[in-house]
């Protein structure tokens, strides 16, 4: 067999990508206000570093990384620290979470930049470096790049190094653009990945549907040994699992990594950032946005971080008549926003603005087992099984048929005859199985404490005799050994400091 | 003489076979009881003491041994019952309404302002979630507090309160498809 090696399932949409990438990346401008969440990324929200009235400057870093899997966040341009609060986040809750609200000065002006030599670097530093300039994948899923920057433990040495440039989601052309435009520093910034990583070779799948692209990056890779592989146009094609197995017939084993089989996947757009903060020494504060839809002007805008949506909107000229929905993301993957005022994050890579026309929800209808969806399921699960147990919330039988493999593409949702949100079925499952398993953490914590608790008294109990027996002669023992059973009124004081002593020692 | 052979030979593989057990008996020891461990697992661990016993393993304990029935647990609410019915083999029933409602996970505040320092709202908390001196303020570690309520009835200026845990953008779920389940009614 040749490349491609085509993955079980897939689907061939609709396409929708002439509308936003015939028209060039739309510079960026700066808004008077700018809303920066601290979580822009997987893992722990990244630590406030400012507080209202503080001036910031371009690229300063505002959010802290806390912890091994976080990334931090910076300022999108120079201006006054307003508030650092609670702001509605595009979240599919529509709940607020943490942000720094910065407003511009007008002055853009950047901190000092200090661009590093990757090559001379110990690798950990360079990690650490990647980690604090904020670099996380703008594939959508802002998974912290410096974390799949490390291989120790996983694997010796990288067989294949594989830059998606697949953009299989209909609408989108974010990816598109900034290859076309951005080739060679995307490319640079392969090099810093092979650096580091030191794949046998080098991979990038970008889908047969974007010609300019591929020229762009096939221009931009000769001479390095890089190899551009164009891929059939099937969705999900840009799912790091079916890009793997389209380039390399290699699938990862059910809940291993893909570094497991000596892959290992980056966003082509994550390449360019992670070029920008090395040679540049510029962070993570602006990122390719597809505005798109029922939009005037459909367009990409290279967008500050903490822009609001409806900026953006009103520089592709404003809704057209007639909009139910705003989308983060495609259609096929992504989820309704609650307003238009929510800011640009790391993941925001497709604004869609869907009309009342595009819209329809027909009815649903009881399942009648005709199995289209797994014939379209790209991780092979079983889809009707899933939703079966999921309906019936039987979580320990779900995950027998591998929920967590699930990348929830919507294929099945999409061929389904009698329209059954399946997806919407299986994030609920997730969500309730992560939950219990919380619970069950909180609960396994409780019993610890009570028990300790338990001991505690105990102990003190017997030290309080023991005291006593030592004080009062032997033969007044035994009446006084009853006065102290229970709770002892006579000494509150004594018995409160020394369960604070415990508490203050757990609670550090 | 074939006799004794027969209960020379019975006798020898009795006293290997006892010697056996008896080394297994030590050696395979369990500590403690199994099936309290079990049942212990499947309780929601706040150790309020709604069940009438004191603390979540004192009522596994009983319930193995027979004395307390599966529905005492409000915390656990009706899935608890359910999941100790599946454990024990069981029919699932429906809670004690003497021993209160199913309630909204809820977390303990103390009023700042109002705490008198008295310490005994610390010495009623079963897991230690409760943290200041006396005659100092106290407060609450949120993150560890099971919201058993046990804080409530000793303060003597009455400034706890309950608070329901209202879900955050981490703690949020995606909710059961509705459409489908009017569908499916």
């Amino acid at each position: 067999m040749t490349p491609p090696f085509p993955f079980h399932g897939g689907l061939k949409t609709v396409r929708h990508k002439t509308e936003s990438n015939r028209e060039t990346i739309l510079p960026g401008s700066v808004p008077e206000r700018l809303v920066v969440p601290l979580r822009q990324h997987v893992g722990a929200i990244a630590k406030p570093l400012v507080q209202a009235g503080d001036r910031v400057l371009k690229g300063q870093m505002i959010g802290q990384p806390d912890g091994y899997v976080s990334a931090a966040v910076h300022a999108p341009t120079s201006g006054r620290v307003v508030a650092v609060d609670q702001q509605p986040v595009p979240h599919p809750s529509g709940l607020p979470d943490w942000c720094v609200t910065i407003e511009s000065d007008g002055q853009d002006r950047w901190i000092e930049r200090t661009p590093v030599d990757y090559q001379r670097m110990h690798p950990s530093d360079l990690r650490n470096f990647v980690r604090n300039a904020g670099v996380v994948g703008l594939g959508g899923a802002v998974f912290p790049s410096a974390v799949k920057m490390n291989l120790s433990g996983h694997c010796e040495r990288l067989e294949q190094l594989i830059l998606n440039g697949a953009e299989c989601e209909p609408w989108m052309t974010c990816d598109d653009l900034i290859m076309r435009e951005r080739a060679v520093e995307i490319v640079a910034g392969i090099h810093i990945l092979a650096h580091l990583l030191q794949p046998r070779e080098v991979l990038i799948g970008i889908e047969d549907d974007k010609p300019e692209a591929i020229a762009a990056m096939n221009a931009a890779c000769s001479g390095t040994g890089y190899q551009v592989r164009p891929v059939p146009t099937r969705y999900p094609s840009g799912g790091a699992k079916q890009l793997t197995k389209l380039l390399t017939n290699k699938e990862a084993p059910v809940n291993g990594r893909s570094t497991d089989i000596g892959v290992q996947c980056f966003n082509v757009a994550t390449a360019y950032t992670l070029h920008r903060a090395v040679a540049h020494g510029e962070p993570v504060i602006s990122r390719i946005v597809t505005v798109t839809g029922h939009i005037a002007q459909p367009r990409n805008i290279d967008a500050l971080l903490g822009s609001s949506f409806a900026d953006l909107i009103a520089r592709c000229g404003g809704y057209r008549e007639g909009v139910e929905r705003l989308i983060m993301g495609g259609p096929m993957m992504g989820f309704a926003m609650h307003s238009d005022g929510v800011p640009v994050t790391k993941a925001t890579n497709c604004i869609l603005a869907v009309g009342a026309d595009a819209l329809v929800e027909p009815p649903v209808m009881p399942c009648i087992r005709c199995g289209d969806c797994v014939e379209v399921c790209p991780a092979n699960l079983l889809p009707q099984q899933l939703y079966w147990h999921a309906r019936a919330k039987e979580f320990d039988k779900i995950q027998d048929y591998h929920l967590f493999s699930c990348i929830e593409c919507g294929c099945c949702s999409y061929v389904c005859p009698s329209h059954i949100p399946l997806v919407q079925y299986y994030r609920y499952a997730k969500n309730e199985i992560w939950a219990l398993e919380k619970e069950k953490q909180r609960a396994e914590l409780a019993r610890r404490r009570h028990q300790a608790r338990m001991e505690r008294l105990e102990r003190e109990q017997r030290e309080r005799e023991a005291k006593l027996r030592q004080k009062a002669p032997p033969r007044a023992a035994s009446p006084l050994d009853g006065a102290t059973a229970g709770p002892s009124p006579a000494e509150p004081a004594s018995a409160a400091p020394a369960s604070i002593a415990v508490n203050v020692e757990r609670s550090e | 003489m074939m006799m004794i052979v027969a209960i020379v030979a019975l006798g020898a593989l009795a006293g290997a076979s006892g010697l056996l057990l008896g080394f297994a008996a030590i050696r395979f020891k369990i500590e403690g009881d199994p099936v309290v461990e079990r049942i212990d697992a499947l309780l929601p661990q706040t150790q309020c003491g709604q069940c009438g016993y004191v603390g979540c393993r004192s009522y596994a304990e009983a319930i193995a041994a027979g004395e307390a029935d599966i529905n005492q647990c409000p915390p656990g609410g009706q899935g608890g019952v359910a999941a100790l019915a599946d454990l024990l083999g069981r029919d699932p029933k429906p809670l004690d309404p003497d021993l209160g409602p199913e309630k909204p996970k809820m977390v303990a505040v103390i009023d700042e302002q109002s705490c008198i320092g008295c310490t005994l709202c610390i010495q009623a908390c079963p897991v230690d979630a409760i943290l200041g001196a006396a005659k100092h303020m106290h407060t609450v570690i949120a993150r560890e507090c099971t919201g058993c309520e046990l804080c409530l009835a000793p303060c003597p200026v009455d400034c706890i309160h309950m608070q329901p845990i209202s879900p955050t953008i981490t703690t949020w779920k995606w909710v059961y498809p509705a459409a489908e389940a009017r569908a499916a009614a």
